[in-house]
């Protein structure tokens, strides 16, 4: 395949709006060997990459794409696979349009080189010719516990048993992968041809994950280091708890928790029909709120067969969400109601959704996050006739862990408080990053978080033996 | 996976199974719950726990076959596995947290509705574990849907039996019988503690407020994960919202708000009626004949 012009990036295939629409199969079809050969050859090789950098878990971007370039599939699978547990996961789901990416130097003129779509060319190549991840050589012997299977746990867990460490993951829920698994839908992140192999790929470098442990509950950390021989422990757990905006009418039914919709769909796979776990498809449906969660949920509803309006309180240029999200969800169909705030949810006699009462907004001054704050106004209330609402306006940590723990520190957001460059706690020997930290964060952040982690334990249970 | 060891049918549609759960069994308290997912496909089913043996390492659950998962769970026997049993979730008893004086001036009726004896029995033998007897009425609708009544004799101090049709014991239903109790056989009680159909704990809270008797209830709504992600399990509790599943099951049943909750227990009925449909008639109603468009 030939470059005709090297500022503009290689399109990718994706499945037509109209068709995907109705059905949760994968938007995008992803680069072909072809394809990958020629995006990459666009990659200017600098000498300073800057992309590198801009990834949290400084993957060697140029090293992997000359590979791909010449053709060498599997030797840019081991370049990324020394950097990153979860490559396939990240090629999907990473906003690299704001990390490396955003540092390439060919996108001061023209497009970025895509290199999250190279990454999943690669990952998707390598499962494809089942080539594994190399296994540590050698044992050491120290055993580590690693609470939660997501994108810090498995990241975190891999990179110690790479290093040799006897590592347990302890998962709450009965699969393995965290938010890859009940947070994002199958068409962004398909369930068995990427997760559940990039899971397969961490068991394989040896790591034991241990399914229905609820630490805090089914065992405390602290039995954990005293009782089942654990030196070192990294909390991973995410931020699970759904926030609900206190207006009246939020316990009716038909008003979900965007979790509750996407675990119902993506982990109990609701949206199947061999699948025993009920959904409420909606007829029509409002999802409040406007990150990446509110357009999974939104596009899950539609793909279930509702019409689906997002309702956010700020303009579209507020909107958290990654700008390919809400250019798909366009495409799909999705409206948006911006500038736009529930102020009640109204309820019929039966105690069913009927509608929401919401109140335009319009922006003022710059509030604490940079963005404009947005303000109502006055008299403009109206009604929306919806059956269902989707509440999706971010999660907080579980205080679960924290709250049957010895000694482990917690901020007033009910983060657990750690060391950025570590992960080190309050607590000798306890270890935290991802979500549970930061609070909702990108997979990409949890997993530069883990593997910190990882270095520190490595570290820590090193100078121990000395 | 998770066996299971003992199975027993306690009446024409309540089984009882006792699950091999190390984890669950030596770490779980009255008052606490399970999820049980039976296999790969299954719903996630939280079943608040009956009975747990530390040593032999089992948790007991006791439920009664009513949708398609509980008459699918039915037809378990002993030496099958669940693929999926976690916990312990929630927070256990205030009981288990009182020390002994504060139990021992405490005179405690139990009320326990149909299957709703099941998650009673733990909390009167923790009790009388604690040297502490307490009262316990067993109320259903009828003799068949009676249960535990001997294993519960040996560790009250006294049970009274009631159903509504009179078919064994006392006729009425538990409120009848607390009636009873109070005003003709002057009993006193400083505590009730309601466990079952959640009509049942209003109506009896009802009551107890008339009587000043402090009351706790266990609610069991529709919960997904069980570890406060899904807050589909949301109540409202003295005019603040609690997910039943972190911050109880068990509440003050003088501050809930029953009927929200038992209008939020009706959001999959027909659901779950649909999902019995299809396994009862397999693929026949998708022929459109009946013009129910596939969906009856």
């Amino acid at each position: 395949m030939e470059v005709k012009d090297m500022l503009t990036r290689i399109p990718v295939r994706e499945q037509e709006p109209e068709v995907r629409a109705h059905n949760f199969e994968e938007v995008c079809y992803g680069y072909n060997e072809e394809e990958a050969m020629a995006e990459a050859s666009r990659c200017l090789k600098c000498k300073n990459p800057r992309c590198v950098s801009g990834c949290p878990v400084s993957i060697d971007i140029p090293s992997f794409i000359k590979e791909v370039e010449e053709g060498n599939f599997e030797a840019a699978y081991h370049v990324i696979s020394k950097y990153s547990a979860l490559p396939a996961v990240c090629g999907r789901v990473c906003p690299q349009e704001s990390q490396c990416e955003s540092k390439c130097i060919r996108g001061i003129k023209g497009d970025a080189v895509s290199i999250g779509k190279l990454e999943r060319f690669v990952a998707d190549w390598a499962a494809e010719h089942g080539i594994k991840p190399k296994e540590a050589e050698a044992k050491n012997g120290h055993k580590v516990a690693v609470i939660g299977s997501g994108p810090s746990g498995l990241t975190c867990a891999g990179d110690l048993a790479k290093l040799g460490y006897d590592v347990t993951i302890f998962e709450a829920l009965h699969e393995a992968g965290g938010v890859l698994v009940y947070g994002i839908p199958e068409f962004r992140l398909p369930k068995e041809k990427v997760v559940a192999k990039e899971v397969e790929n961490v068991r394989a470098l040896g790591v034991k994950i241990e399914t229905n442990v609820i630490v805090g509950r089914s065992i405390t950390i602290d039995e954990l280091l005293d009782e089942e021989g654990f030196e070192a422990v990294f909390i991973g757990s995410g931020a699970g708890l759904p926030r609900f905006m206190g207006i009246p009418g939020e316990n009716a039914n038909g008003v979900f928790s965007a979790n509750e919709y996407l675990t119902r769909s993506n982990l109990m796979k609701a949206f199947r029909d061999d699948h025993d776990t009920p959904i409420v498809a909606g007829k029509k449906v409002a999802v409040v709120g406007g990150g990446n969660v509110a357009m999974d949920a939104a596009r899950t509803a539609l793909r279930l067969g509702a019409e689906v309006h997002i309702v956010y309180r700020r303009s579209e240029e507020e909107l958290p969400a990654r700008v390919e999200e809400v250019h798909h969800a366009k495409q799909e169909g999705i409206q948006f109601d911006v500038l736009t705030n529930p102020t009640e949810i109204l309820v019929d006699e039966n105690g069913w959704v009927k509608g929401i009462r919401c109140i335009r907004m319009e922006l003022g001054e710059p509030d604490e996050s940079g963005r404009r704050r947005p303000i109502e106004v006055e008299g403009s209330e109206f009604e929306m006739d919806v059956d269902t609402v989707i509440m999706s306006l971010g999660t907080s940590p579980n205080p679960l862990i924290s709250s049957t723990t010895k000694g482990l520190e917690i901020n007033r957001r009910k983060c657990i408080v750690a060391e950025e460059a570590t992960g080190k706690t309050s607590k000798e020997a306890v270890y935290a990053g991802g979500d549970a930290v930061t609070g909702a964060a990108t997979v990409i952040l949890a997993m530069g978080a883990g593997k910190h982690a990882a270095k520190a334990i490595d570290e820590f249970l090193s100078n121990k033996d000395a | 996976m998770f066996k299971i060891a003992k199975k027993q049918q306690l009446s024409n549609s309540i089984y009882l199974m006792d699950v091999v759960a190390p984890r669950v069994a030596k770490s779980c308290y009255p008052g606490q719950f399970v999820i049980v997912k039976m296999d790969e496909n299954g719903e996630r089913i939280p079943l608040t726990i009956c009975d747990y043996d530390r040593e032999a390492q089992t948790v007991t659950i006791v439920f009664q076959a009513v949708g398609a998962s509980t008459r699918k769970m039915a037809e378990y026997e002993e030496g099958d596995s669940f693929r999926d049993f976690v916990g312990p979730l929630g927070q256990e008893s205030e009981l288990v947290e009182k020390t002994d004086e504060e139990l021992q001036n405490l005179n405690i009726l139990f009320v326990a509705g149909g299957v709703g004896t099941a998650p009673v029995y733990p909390q009167v033998k923790y009790l009388r574990g604690r040297g502490i007897k307490a009262d316990c009425i067993i109320g259903a609708r009828n003799k068949d849907l009676i249960i535990l009544e001997d294993a519960m004799k040996e560790v009250a101090e006294n049970v009274y039996v009631t159903t509504d049709d009179g078919s064994y014991g006392m006729k009425g239903n538990v409120n009848d019988c607390i009636k009873h109790l109070v005003h003709n056989e002057n009993k006193k009680y400083d505590l009730v503690v309601a466990i079952g159909p959640v009509i049942m704990m209003k109506f009896v809270s009802l009551l107890t407020k008339e009587l000043n008797i402090p009351t706790i209830v266990s609610m069991n709504p529709i919960m997904v994960d069980g570890t406060g992600m899904c807050g589909a399990c949301r109540l409202t509790v003295g005019g603040e919202v609690k997910f039943a599943c972190v911050d109880g099951p068990e509440f003050d049943g003088h501050l809930v708000d029953f009927d929200e909750s038992m209008k939020r227990q009706q959001m999959y009925k027909t659901e779950e009626g649909r999902a019995l449909l299809r396994e009862k008639e397999g693929e026949t109603h998708h022929h459109g004949g009946c013009g129910c468009g596939g969906d009856k």
